[in-house]
Formats: C-alpha cells, structure tokens, sequence
C-alpha cells in the first residue's frame, strides 16, 4: 500500500478532522472566483492599447464580480450545516510522478472564504479608488493589469487545496508586488525596491519550498487533507522543523522579524498598492500559512512558540519604528509590521488565539486600507508630498479625508467600540492566559505595543491634521474627487462598526468555529477588566503624549537632531546597515572567496598544474625526437640488439 | 669448409651495413649501407638453409631479393624527389618533421 493510501486512511478514520465534501452549487464555482481577475490581467495586458479606454473600468468590474460570487458561496456555505461547511473543488491532475500525485484543487471553506471576502472587497473597494488616484497615469492600464493579477494571485494562495497550489498564489503574490512596487521604475530607487522586496521574499519563499520537501519526504503528499490528517504519525523533530520552514516562509511575506526589511521600501509603489499590499493581500499570506497549518503547529509547541516570539519581536520592532518616521506611507508601514506582529503572536498563542488572529486581519484589513487610501488622498492634495512635518492644519482643507482616517485612527488606536478595540484586546487577553511566563512575557509586551501605537498614529494623526500648517507656498490642498472619497468612506464605516457587528453576535467565531475548533482559554494571569483598562489608560496616555508634543507644540519643519534611539528607530533600528554588515557583505565576501578559490586552486593549480606538469614532462620526452634519421636508425638498432640480447639470456 | 664462416662473413657484414647507415651522411651511401644489410641477411638466410637441410632459408632470400628490388625503386625515387626539393643529399637535412 502506498504513501498516500495511508495518510488518506488516517485521516478519513480520525473523526475530528473535518473532510472536504465534493462542491456542490455556487461552490463549484469557486474556481471562477480566481479566473474573473485572473481574466481581467490576461486581456488588459495582451489587450494591448486597444483597452486603454475601456481596460480599468473592466479590471475594477471583474474585481467586483468575484466579490459578488464570493458572496454568494458563502450564503451557500451559511445555508449549510456547521461542519458540513467545508468542501473541494477538484479541477486537474495537475502532478504525476510514481507513488506522487498531486491534485489542482481549491478548498471552500470558511477560512478561506473570510479570507476571499476580505481580498475581494477591500481589492475591488482599492480599485475604484485606483480609478480616481491613476487618472491621469499614461500607464493606467498596466497598473489595473497587474492589481487584477495580484488579487488573482492572492485568490489562488487563499483557496488552494494544496501546499503545492498555495505556493503558486504565493509567488504570483510576490511576482505582483515586485511589479506593482517597481511602477514607476524609471525612478531607479523605486525599481532598486522592487527588487529588495522581491529578494528578501525569495528568502522566505526557500524555506517554504524545503518545509514542502519535507512534507513529501514524510507524508509523501502536499495536499492539506493528507498532510494535516497524518500530521500525527510525524515525529517531533519533523514537525518542530516543518513548523519552523513554514515560519520563515510566513516571515519573507508577511514582512516579520527578520526577514522585515523590503517592507518599508515597499512604499515606493504607488499608494493604492501599498493599501493593497499591506491591507487586503500579501502580508496577510504569512498569518494564513501559519493559520491553515495549525494541524501541524497543534503538535509542535516549540514552532509554535517561535512563531509567537516572532510576533511579539515585531509588534515591538515596528511600532518603535512607527514612532520615529516622518514620511507618512514609511509611518504607515511600520504600524502594518506592528499589526501583523500582533496577528503572528495570536496564531503563535495556539487555538484560542487563532479566532482573534483572523479577526484582527479582517478588521486591520479595512482600517489600514482606509488610512493608506487617505494617506493617498492627503499625498494627491499636497502634490504627492509625504514629509508630515511638511503637512499639518489638513483637517479644514480635507474634510472628508480627515473624517474617513480619523475613524480608521480609532479603530487602530484600539478606543472602545471600534472594530480595532474588539480585535486587538482579544488578542492582549489572549496573550496574558498563556501558560507560564509567556503569558506574562506576550501579555505585556502586546500591552506595551498598544501604548506605542496610540503614540505613533496619533502623532502621525495629529501631524498631518492638526496644529499649524507648514506647507510650502505654492501648495493649495483640494479634496480628493468622489472615486477616491467613496471607498475612503466605506472602509471608515467598516473601521468602526465591522468589530461590534462581526463579534459580539457571535457572527466570526461562529463561522469560523468549524475549522479551528472551539478553544478552551487557560485562566487569565489578570481579571478581563484590569487587562481592558490598563489598554485603554495606556492608550489615552499614548495619544495625550502625541497631542502635547504634535498637535500643541509646535513640529519643527526639519527633523530635529535627536537622541540615539530616535535616530536609530529613523534608521529602522538599523536593519539594512545590519543586513549590509552582517549579511550581505560576509555573503559577497564568500563569493568572492569562492571565486579566487575556483580560480587559483581549481582552474590554477588543479587542471592548469596537471596540463602544465604534462607539458613539461612532454618537453623533456620531445628531446628524443630530434629530426635526425640516423639517431632513429641507432635506437632501433639499439632495441632490436637489446631484445636479441634478452633472447639469448633467457635461452 | 665450415658453415660457421659464413655466419660470420654475414654477421660482419651487417655490421659493416649498419656503421654505413649510422656514420654516413650521404644518402646514397646509407641506402647502400641498408643494401648491405640485406644482403648478409641473404647470407645468413642460406646459410642456415643449408645447415638444417630444409628450403625455407632459401626461400625467404628470395623474398627478401624481391622486396628489396622494389624497396629500391621506391627508395631511390623518394631520395631522388628529395634532392630536388632541398638541394642537398644529406639525410641530416630532412628533419621537416623536428618541432
């Protein structure tokens, strides 16, 4: 019997795990729900100018179209049994090999089906927007193009069935990224971005390639049925390593310590695909890898643990980052690291975290995506400036713009009643009941964080929007037209009202109970209400130190010299000069050591030293062919003397 | 008379032939040298023929008589073409094939 048949029978005897009923109605469609943006890149980018006029209007229509069908899968998958929720679409055979064979399917379930609703709708919500911010792009086209594929490419990632097919969205999502940061590529920084990205991506993206290795060499399958369903019958050690694999890979997507660095300049890209990148697609990639693997993770706590420190390392990383930086979008991403990081921690608290984990995506999904569009706006207002200390006194110019980031500050800022205070406190009462000393470690390290965090967005809030205005003369800000203000809206409705609509009604957990089973908390080290106060002084505390020193004093229009935290927090806490010194130039310095080496010793002293010893031993031999005939006649004369003689001995 | 005189006279010979070869320069003369060579072998040939009683040596001189007869032409004809390309006769100065 092989392999596979095995694993399949495993798991089809484990009654806890939930198997996948072939897709029925709406479902079986879900494949179109991929191919309808997938659809819109393929026509306008071999469409050619022919679709100049007509090309962003379809993109933004097919975007919409696969929100709808999504909708409707998931009224289907609602109408249906709790545990009956979660089903396959076959399509094709796609891999093989022998004992190998791997299915191109897609898996409907609710998490994937959170995750498509999340992409779909904030997507389509960032194309409209794209329609009024890239007017007046010669490229617009293009642009339209690559936001389909890289929605298409993250619909892939989030419905696959398989490790195998997850990779694909995977490197489609990167592929995507690289273009759309490298935009505008004849500015050679933000092409030399694109490529920091796309590099520091392929780090994360190797270990997943070994961690999918592993998976054969132990399960010898890929799909998550089969792999999940057998997870048991691995050791520790190969699931502590796959686990690991699989973090490294989440780390390179979701921009998580160490491998955060392309994530602030990222920004080089246009702002809608910054809101794209880091609210709807991408960075969420990692938390769904390490979220969909918690098969795996459920039987390896060391991995898990790491997958939290990890968390909690960048939640801290980015908010002090966050703090320091006077480039709005640069502002903006830190706090997305920080967010992330505090996402990674939940799934790294184990089940009782995973719930809030996905949470906290889906609400930071629509705030960030309404900051940065606002961000956007504020940058279409002030001539696409984004030096804060340049902005200020905005809320009279902007109204709009400032209402729309004021909800979405709210929200981010955690104050009560906002979608951002829902998911974030789940997540800091989550971390105080872990046992032992994490939960005192993560639990104040996620309360700090969201210190930090109503310091940095409300200095950055108050800097763009309040005190005096510092702009230079010939800026008249306007606000933005209707295509931009529209989704800006949207999302600051979501900002505030998504965390009371999805949680206390049970809706989230609810429907999401079915794939990552009901958690039973461990007893929290400090009562609910002690955790939900202290959260909410530190975050008066945080925003009432950014307006005495943002929104009351005066900002300097140049950044100050400050202390040394200050400028290494400018510096990113040094992570390039870091990578510089203690990667990239030991890696060069290896490559070049190799280089000398395959040189001098291989091609020098190996092969050039045997030709060379061969060629002299020739040189000497060559002396016995002198030319002269009668020098040959004597050695043969001597040879045939000399076998006669050898004769005669021997008779 | 004793057939060990003729073993001799051959062995003498060829060595007479072979000095020829070794010591001349002149083509000509190192060809008669080789001829030389023959020859004794000829000798040789029909002396031993002669000692065990048997036509083989007898045989074999004839060959050789034959081959060289041809060898002769060939050679003569080589040494003729060479003479005329170098102008020279020397067997030292068609060492063409010396690097």
């Amino acid at each position: 019997m092989s392999v596979l048949e095995t694993s399949v029978g495993v798991a089809l005897a484990d009654p806890s795990a939930v198997t996948a009923v072939e897709a029925t109605g709406t479902s079986a469609l879900a494949w179109l729900v991929i191919a309808l943006p997938l659809l819109g890149a393929a026509l306008l980018l071999v469409g050619g100018r022919v679709t100049d006029t007509f090309g962003p209007l379809l993109a933004t229509a097919l975007s919409w179209g696969s929100f709808v069908l999504g909708a409707l899968i998931v009224v289907q998958l609602y109408g249906r049994a709790a545990e009956d929720r979660s089903m396959s679409v076959q399509l094709w055979d796609w891999v093989s090999a022998g004992e190998l064979s791997v299915h191109a399917g897609l898996l409907v379930d609710p998490l994937s089906m959170a995750f498509v609703l999340l992409i779909t709708f904030v997507g389509s919500l960032i194309h409209v927007y794209s329609l009024g911010y890239m007017a007046n792009d010669p490229d617009k086209r293009r642009f339209f193009a690559y936001l389909n594929l890289f929605v298409a490419a993250m619909l892939i990632l989030v419905l696959a069935d398989s490790y195998l097919v997850l990779f694909v969205g995977w490197e489609g999502v990167g592929l995507a990224s690289y273009l759309l940061i490298g935009f505008w590529n004849h500015n050679p920084a933000y092409a030399s971005a694109a490529n920091k990205a796309f590099v520091v991506n392929r780090i994360g993206d190797f270990a997943l390639i070994i961690a999918m290795a592993y998976m054969l060499a132990t399960f010898g399958a890929l799909d998550f049925a089969t792999v999940h369903g057998s997870a048991g019958s691995a050791t520790q050690t190969t699931l502590t390593i796959i686990g690991l694999l699989l973090l490294a890979g989440a780390c390179g997507k979701s921009a998580q310590f160490p491998l955060q660095s392309w994530l602030g300049d990222a920004m080089a890209g246009p702002t809608p695909v910054s809101a794209l990148i880091h609210a709807a697609t991408m960075v969420t990639a990692g938390v769904y890898l390490v979220a969909r693997s918690q098969a795996i993770y459920d039987l390896t706590p060391d991995a898990r643990l790491a997958v939290a420190v990890v968390g909690a390392i960048t939640l801290l990383y980015g908010a002090i980052v966050g703090c320091a930086k006077d480039d709005i979008k640069k502002a903006l991403a830190a706090s997305t690291m920080s967010q992330i990081g505090y996402m990674m921690l939940a799934v790294g608290l184990g089940p009782i975290g995973y719930i809030y984990a996905i949470f906290h995506l889906i609400t930071h999904g629509f705030f960030k995506a309404g900051m940065f569009l606002g961000a956007g706006s504020v940058m279409h207002a002030m001539n696409d400036r984004v030096d804060m200390r340049r902005f200020g006194a905005l809320s009279r110019e902007v109204k709009i713009t400032w209402i729309t980031f004021g909800a979405g500050w709210l929200a981010i800022i955690g104050f009560p009643f906002t979608a951002g205070w829902f998911s974030k406190d789940h997540i800091i009462e989550s971390a105080f009941s872990a046992p032992g000393w994490q939960g005192w470690v993560f639990g104040l390290v996620a309360l700090l964080g969201a210190g930090i965090t109503a310091f940095y967005m409300s200095r950055l809030f108050f800097m763009t929007f309040h005190g005096k205005a510092r702009w230079e003369d010939d800026i008249h800000p306007h606000e933005s037209p209707l295509t931009m203000t529209i989704p800006m809206m949207v999302l600051a409705v979501g900002s505030l009202v998504l965390g009371a609509v999805l949680y206390p009604t049970g809706l989230l957990s609810g429907w999401l109970e079915p794939v990552f089973g009901h958690a039973e908390g461990h007893e929290s080290l400090l009562p609910l209400i002690a955790i939900q106060v202290s959260v909410f002084v530190l975050m008066v505390l945080g925003v009432g130190l950014a307006w005495l020193r943002y929104g009351r004093d005066e900002v300097p229009q140049v950044a100050p010299e400050a202390s040394f935290a200050t400028r290494a927090a400018r510096q990113d806490l040094f992570q390039d000069e870091f990578n510089e010194q203690f990667l990239r130039r030991p890696g060069a310095a290896l490559v070049v050591g190799l280089e000398t080496a395959d040189k001098d010793v291989v091609d020098n002293a190996m092969v050039g030293g045997t030709s060379r010893g061969l060629a002299s031993l020739a040189n000497v031999v060559r002396q016995a062919q002198n030319g002269f005939v009668r020098s040959y006649a004597l050695t043969m004369l001597a040879g045939i003397v000399a076998i006669l003689g050898a004769v005669w001995v021997i008779q | 008379m004793n057939l060990s005189a003729y073993i001799y006279l051959a062995t003498l010979l060829f060595a007479l032939g072979a000095l020829v070869v070794l010591l001349r320069r002149n083509t000509i003369i190192v060809f008669m040298g080789v001829e030389l060579m023959l020859n004794a072998c000829n000798l040789a040939l029909i002396t031993f023929a002669r000692m065990h009683g048997t036509l083989d040596g007898q045989v074999y001189a004839l060959f050789v008589m034959v081959v060289a007869a041809a060898e002769v032409v060939v050679g003569l004809a080589i040494i003729m073409s060479i003479y005329r390309a170098r102008r020279s006769a020397s067997v030292d100065d068609a060492n063409l094939l010396k690097l």
